[in-house]
């Protein structure tokens, strides 16, 4: 079934990423997504995250779905002006990818290129402005297609995101641009995420909660200090410093908060950032 | 203002090369208020070019350099000054050198770097709020620019890596959309930005750009 498919039969989604390599050697994201396959309902392809350059998403989105793997193509408004955000996406239509995650992208001064020219012609809203019109059948300048696109769209929200308020603005103004689903950033007080699903279930779009793969405290306390928008509470903390196997005792973590969001929101997306193997693991443990 | 900083002066004396006898020019409109480039600093840099076995033909700053009769006439006044140089360096924006380029046949070369458009904050501290983008919005965004003070320039929110209402690019900056968010909701105007703001027309900031009186 397809990831669009899924997202409406109402079970309990399951996303997980991976990254494409740094260099032309792509075996081991495509193990990675191998591993994946048949756990999870789409796999999404990170766009040079953190702005750091590696193989384009598009690519790495179409060497996946070569595999049978629905892939969600992470395009980010970074790298490309509308010229070239369209001709991607037309691109990635005509491959048969028909999921995408528009982002607005890691300004680059945080990256490996940080001299390179920023572009940011349209923000992530925009961006699913013209996905929608896309879809209708014509650009953005309103130019009918030669054939229209079919994507399945999709953003990013911060439930976390200190202030909120601001935040909760955008999320409106991405569902209004036409947002089917959403995948947030790691949230790990499922208290804090309960407020934003009792705020978000006016809105018809499906919430898939973010899990980022605690590895150690020294990671948890390295989020809370350098991520913004995920804060890991103490007693997550604690629970890893005194595991003999913290590696072990994340996945556990890991588990627990597919299991608790089952009652939340409408899926899962899981980010272990290299530790994919440990995925079907995490969703063993789950009961999934 | 327009702010300004000076070349190192290596950098100066890499590109004046063998010329030996240089006519200074400075402004003493933006490059003085920055301390950059005016008369003091014209004659602070005649000094160190002396030091490295440079002359100086002659040295002076005139109110806007940007305008192209003050420029003639200070030309036509110190003719010799000018005639007996190799080379002219400027102390002030690139519209000063190019307009002293365009009066003058000799190579011109800048002694700063044009940085921005700034407020004057503090005495010694300047801040860019306007990058002259040709669409003025902040009738909408509570007075404050987000083409600008975003860092991404970004029209409809924060992105997701604002920071207890800082920039993720760091150095303290402010997040602009915090700073709208703020202004607005405290004026009861959060509708301004309620609507998704269509993407900019960068046309309207083609370069170079050149506008006379029936442009108006």
């Amino acid at each position: 079934m397809k990831f669009r498919d899924i997202l409406n039969s109402g079970e309990f989604v399951i996303t997980a990423e991976v990254g494409p390599p740094k260099g032309t050697d792509v075996h081991e994201m495509l193990h990675a997504a191998d591993l994946l396959k048949e756990r999870v309902s789409a796999v999404n392809v990170t766009d040079n995250q953190s702005s750091v350059m590696r193989l384009s998403s598009l690519a790495a989105c179409y060497l996946l779905k070569e595999r049978d793997i629905d892939p969600i193509f992470q395009l980010t408004c970074r790298d490309r002006n509308r010229l070239a955000l369209q001709s991607d996406l037309l691109g990635a239509a005509a491959l048969g990818i028909e999921n995408v995650l528009a982002l607005t992208g890691d300004h680059p001064v945080v990256g490996d290129h940080p001299s390179s020219k920023a572009v940011f012609d349209l923000d992530s809203v925009q961006l699913l402005q013209i996905i929608h019109s896309l879809n209708e059948g014509r650009d953005m300048s309103g130019n009918e297609l030669d054939g229209p696109t079919n994507f399945c769209p999709g953003a990013t929200v911060t439930p976390g995101a200190i202030p909120l308020e601001p935040q909760l603005l955008k999320f409106e103004k991405k569902v209004k641009a036409g947002a089917i689903f959403f995948q947030t950033q790691a949230v790990y007080e499922l208290e804090k995420f309960r407020e934003f699903m009792d705020y978000a279930r006016q809105f018809r779009v499906k919430i898939l909660a973010g899990i980022l793969l605690l590895k150690s405290a020294g990671m948890a306390r390295y989020l809370n200090k350098k991520v913004p928008g995920i804060f890991v509470p103490k007693n997550l903390i604690d629970e890893l410093e005194k595991a003999s196997d913290p590696s072990q005792k994340g996945i556990e973590i890991a588990a627990r908060q597919i299991q608790e969001l089952q009652e939340i929101c409408d899926g899962a997306h899981i980010m272990a950032i290299g530790a994919e193997e440990k995925v079907p693991k995490i969703l063993d443990t789950a009961g999934l | 203002m327009i702010v300004t900083k000076q070349k190192s002066l290596e950098e100066i004396l890499n590109f004046l090369g063998d010329d030996e006898a240089i006519f200074l020019i400075g402004c003493r409109l933006c490059a003085a208020m920055y301390d950059t480039g005016g008369l003091p600093q014209v004659k602070e840099m005649g000094e160190k070019l002396k030091a490295r076995g440079k002359t100086v033909s002659g040295f002076s700053a005139i109110a806007a350099l940007c305008h192209g009769k003050n420029v003639e006439k200070e030309f036509s006044e110190r003719a010799r000054e000018v005639d007996a140089a190799q080379s002219i360096l400027v102390l002030a924006c690139g519209e000063g050198v190019q307009m002293v380029n365009k009066i003058s046949a000799k190579p011109v070369y800048p002694a700063l770097d044009t940085l921005f458009l700034g407020s004057v904050i503090e005495d010694r501290r300047f801040e860019e709020h306007c990058s002259l983008c040709g669409e003025c919005i902040l009738n909408l965004t509570g007075g404050i620019c987000p083409v600008t003070r975003c860092a991404k320039g970004i029209l409809n929110g924060p992105c997701g890596g604002v920071n207890e209402g800082k920039c993720e690019v760091g150095n303290g900056r402010e997040c602009a959309w915090v700073l709208i968010h703020d202004r607005l909701k405290s004026q009861g105007k959060l509708d301004n930005i309620r609507d998704i703001f269509d993407p900019k027309d960068f046309s309207r900031a083609l370069h170079p750009h050149s506008i006379e009186e029936g442009d108006k």
